[in-house]
């Protein structure tokens, strides 16, 4: 496999060439900009440019700017420079493939089956609720019905569902934020000036108090992780949730979230992208084998043990979005989540299926993770999310 | 000729075996005069390569640890407020105007040099390592950014200060906080990982020529065993180096031999209680056996 790539003979150069890499790169997600080209080519300059294992790893310094990046670059550079004369336009992530193949087939009958049942499982709407619900179900219902085959994000995400899930977010993660430290701390922009020090700093300056130093409450926010599982059995409500997650990122600029289906994306830079477009355009990059199967246990564990590591702390609230339909053992459903535990964070899980009339949660893997959660809920309309405000400020 | 395998056997010499693409990463930093980021674990040698570094170029090693806090005052450039403030009632007494009194007070003699503008004012480019960036805040990645790009400081009162020599910027940063792009975009990358048993081996060897051979596989055999057990703080280089120290001075010769000792080690590599209470006196021997 390892031959070079034989480019056309009306090939302008090496510049050229490493102008289509770098575009190459962008295209599989890499964050480069014009400059790079002009670095890259200057870089090659000073190895052996003919050696490839040299161009390789010079290149692979020049254009990787994370462990995420630098983890892919070896097999893009594979694709483009030694894939023997066809230069791939995107390349799918080398194990899902298979993995995709026979996870699917029963996941679909999963997301069949919720399908079916959309009509006889009304939401439940406990007392004067049942009206506002049902709508809100309904429209879910049939507008992710018809694109249940269709896995371009695009189509999963509107404006007014921004909008709408938008509000409900930004409630919600009030509600979970901490106000601030009741102590006061040394701070350059504080609203008290801090006389104790104010005095022992002008004792050097013989009693003329030069510096004023200031104090303030310290902010203490409460940061939130999201998790959203968009495999097939989910992909009912993936359109919802996207647009709470979207919602959450703009609400407040430390929240941190993820997709996950058989393998786990951090889709953070890309909801927070100004541009909505571009954002949707990413979104869908990076969501190859959206509406698959699901492997709840090997994403958490996944995720507990590489990205919790960084941005899960005490402060920390997870929340998951996922039915609880797992294609592998439960086992590992409960083990990912005492892991992620044990870093002090708050966990919550969010399960569409609760709201349903007469929901236990009996799916092995719901069982599993039910003892290690802060708090279980339902989350199959706005409004049921919108509902959760009081619950979320207490825990 | 100045290829990255001259570059990495120089710094072999200095003690510091580097994989090939942080061989290859530093080159082409250094090439191309541009800040090298390092990312990785902790206790992996990310700091230790800026030693390095200067000791093959031969040039100053300037530090600029970061903390919560950090400000242009601390990083960049400070006045000497208590001197001006002497020369301000030294000077009314001598009656000089308000003018001579304002140009000598922001002159550069008054000026204290931190770190950033030290290292951009020396006749030899020195190593500038930034450590640990992402414990700063994001506003003095920003204050960073004018430095590494445009390598000159302005000071109000003084004028833009251009760089005499370029440093060799070093940045390591361990995952506290997210970077910016724009601060990834500015830099050459590397990411460094655990080292692998080969690897590991070499720094043994060139770290503590005196252990044999055989103690040296178990030693690196049984840290890397323990790499892969479930622990609060992975075991780093150091943690490795110390732990042969202390057999070394312990005199033991296998690791097997002397269960005791190796209990009695084992604080070097165990930094926290949870850790020391996950690898049992029998979980500890059972991985040294492996190791041999």
């Amino acid at each position: 496999m390892s031959r070079v790539t034989r480019f056309a003979a009306r090939d302008p150069g090496i510049a050229a060439r490493m102008a289509g890499f770098i575009v190459h790169l962008r295209e599989n997600g890499l964050k480069l900009g014009v400059g790079e080209t002009e670095v890259a080519l200057n870089a090659l300059a000073h190895v052996a440019a003919a050696d490839p294992k040299e161009t390789r790893l010079a290149l692979k310094a020049v254009c990787t700017s994370s462990a995420d990046d630098a983890a892919r670059f070896d097999e893009l550079f594979q694709s483009y420079w030694m894939n023997g004369g066809r230069v791939k336009a995107r390349i799918a992530p080398t194990n899902d493939a298979t993995k995709r193949e026979d996870t699917r087939s029963s996941l679909m009958d999963e997301g069949q089956s919720t399908g079916k049942t959309g009509k006889v499982h009304s939401p439940d709407g406990a007392d004067g609720e049942g009206d506002t619900a049902g709508d809100g179900t309904g429209k879910l219902v049939a507008s992710s019905l018809q694109n249940l085959m269709k896995k371009d994000l695009r189509d999963l995400v509107d404006p007014q569902d921004i909008a709408a899930a938008e509000v409900v977010a930004r409630k919600l993660a009030a509600a979970i934020r901490d106000r601030r430290s009741r102590r006061r701390k040394a701070a350059r922009k504080g609203d008290q000036i801090d006389f104790r020090r104010v005095m022992r700093r002008s004792m050097a300056s013989g009693g003329e108090p030069l510096h004023l130093p200031r104090k303030r409450r310290p902010e203490r926010p409460v940061q939130i992780t999201a998790l959203c599982d968009v495999s097939g059995s989910m992909s009912v409500y993936a359109r919802v949730f996207l647009a709470f997650l979207s919602g959450l990122m703009r609400a407040d600029d430390t929240t941190d979230a993820y997709l996950f289906h058989t393998r786990l994306v951090r889709v953070t830079d890309a909801l927070r992208d100004d541009d909505p477009l571009r954002s949707l355009n990413r979104l869908t990059l990076l969501s190859d084998g959206f509406g698959g199967g699901s492997k709840i246990g090997e994403n958490l564990d996944q995720f507990a043990r590489t990205y919790a590591r960084r941005f899960v702390t005490g402060r920390s609230v997870v929340i998951i979005f996922s039915d609880g339909y797992d294609t592998a053992t439960p086992d590992a459903v409960g083990d990912a989540l005492k892991r992620l535990k044990r870093r002090g964070c708050r966990v919550i899980w969010l399960n569409p299926l609760k709201g349903w009339a007469g929901y236990e949660p009996t799916s092995k893997a719901m069982a599993a993770a039910l003892p290690h959660l802060d708090l279980f809920a339902a989350a199959n309309t706005l409004e049921t999310l919108a509902a959760l405000e009081p619950e979320l400020a207490k825990i | 000729m100045n290829t990255w395998q001259t570059l990495q056997s120089d710094l072999t010499d200095q003690g510091y075996i580097a994989p090939d693409d942080l061989a290859m990463a530093l080159h082409i930093a250094v090439s191309l005069n541009r800040p090298l980021l390092l990312e990785g674990a902790a206790g992996v040698g990310k700091t230790e390569i800026a030693r390095a570094l200067a000791a093959v170029k031969d040039a100053h090693l300037i530090r600029l640890q970061c903390y919560e806090g950090l400000d242009a005052a601390h990083a960049i450039y400070e006045w000497n407020y208590q001197r001006q403030l002497l020369a301000i009632r030294a000077s009314a007494e001598r009656g000089e105007t308000g003018k001579d009194v304002e140009a000598r007070i922001f002159s550069e003699e008054y000026l204290l040099e931190r770190p950033l503008l030290q290292a951009i004012r020396q006749d030899e480019p020195p190593v500038l390592l930034i450590d640990e960036i992402d414990r700063a805040d994001e506003e003095f990645e920003a204050y960073l950014l004018e430095i590494l790009s445009d390598f000159q400081v302005t000071v109000p009162e003084l004028g833009t200060l251009h760089a005499v020599s370029k440093p060799y910027v070093i940045l390591t940063a361990n995952g506290t906080r997210d970077l910016s792009d724009a601060l990834r975009r500015r830099c050459i990358y590397a990411h460094v990982d655990y080292p692998d048993r080969a690897t590991e081996l070499a720094i043994l060897d060139a770290r503590c020529p005196q252990i044999e051979a055989t103690l040296a596989g178990q030693i690196v055999g049984f840290v890397q065993a323990l790499r892969k057990e479930e622990l609060e703080k992975t075991p780093g280089i150091a943690e490795m180096l110390d732990f042969a120290a202390a057999l070394c001075g312990l005199g033991i010769n296998d690791l097997n031999d002397d269960p005791v000792a190796l209990q009695a080690t084992l604080g070097t590599l165990l930094k926290t209680r949870a850790d020391r209470a996950a690898i049992p006196n029998e979980v500890a021997q059972r991985l040294a056996g492996k190791a041999a």
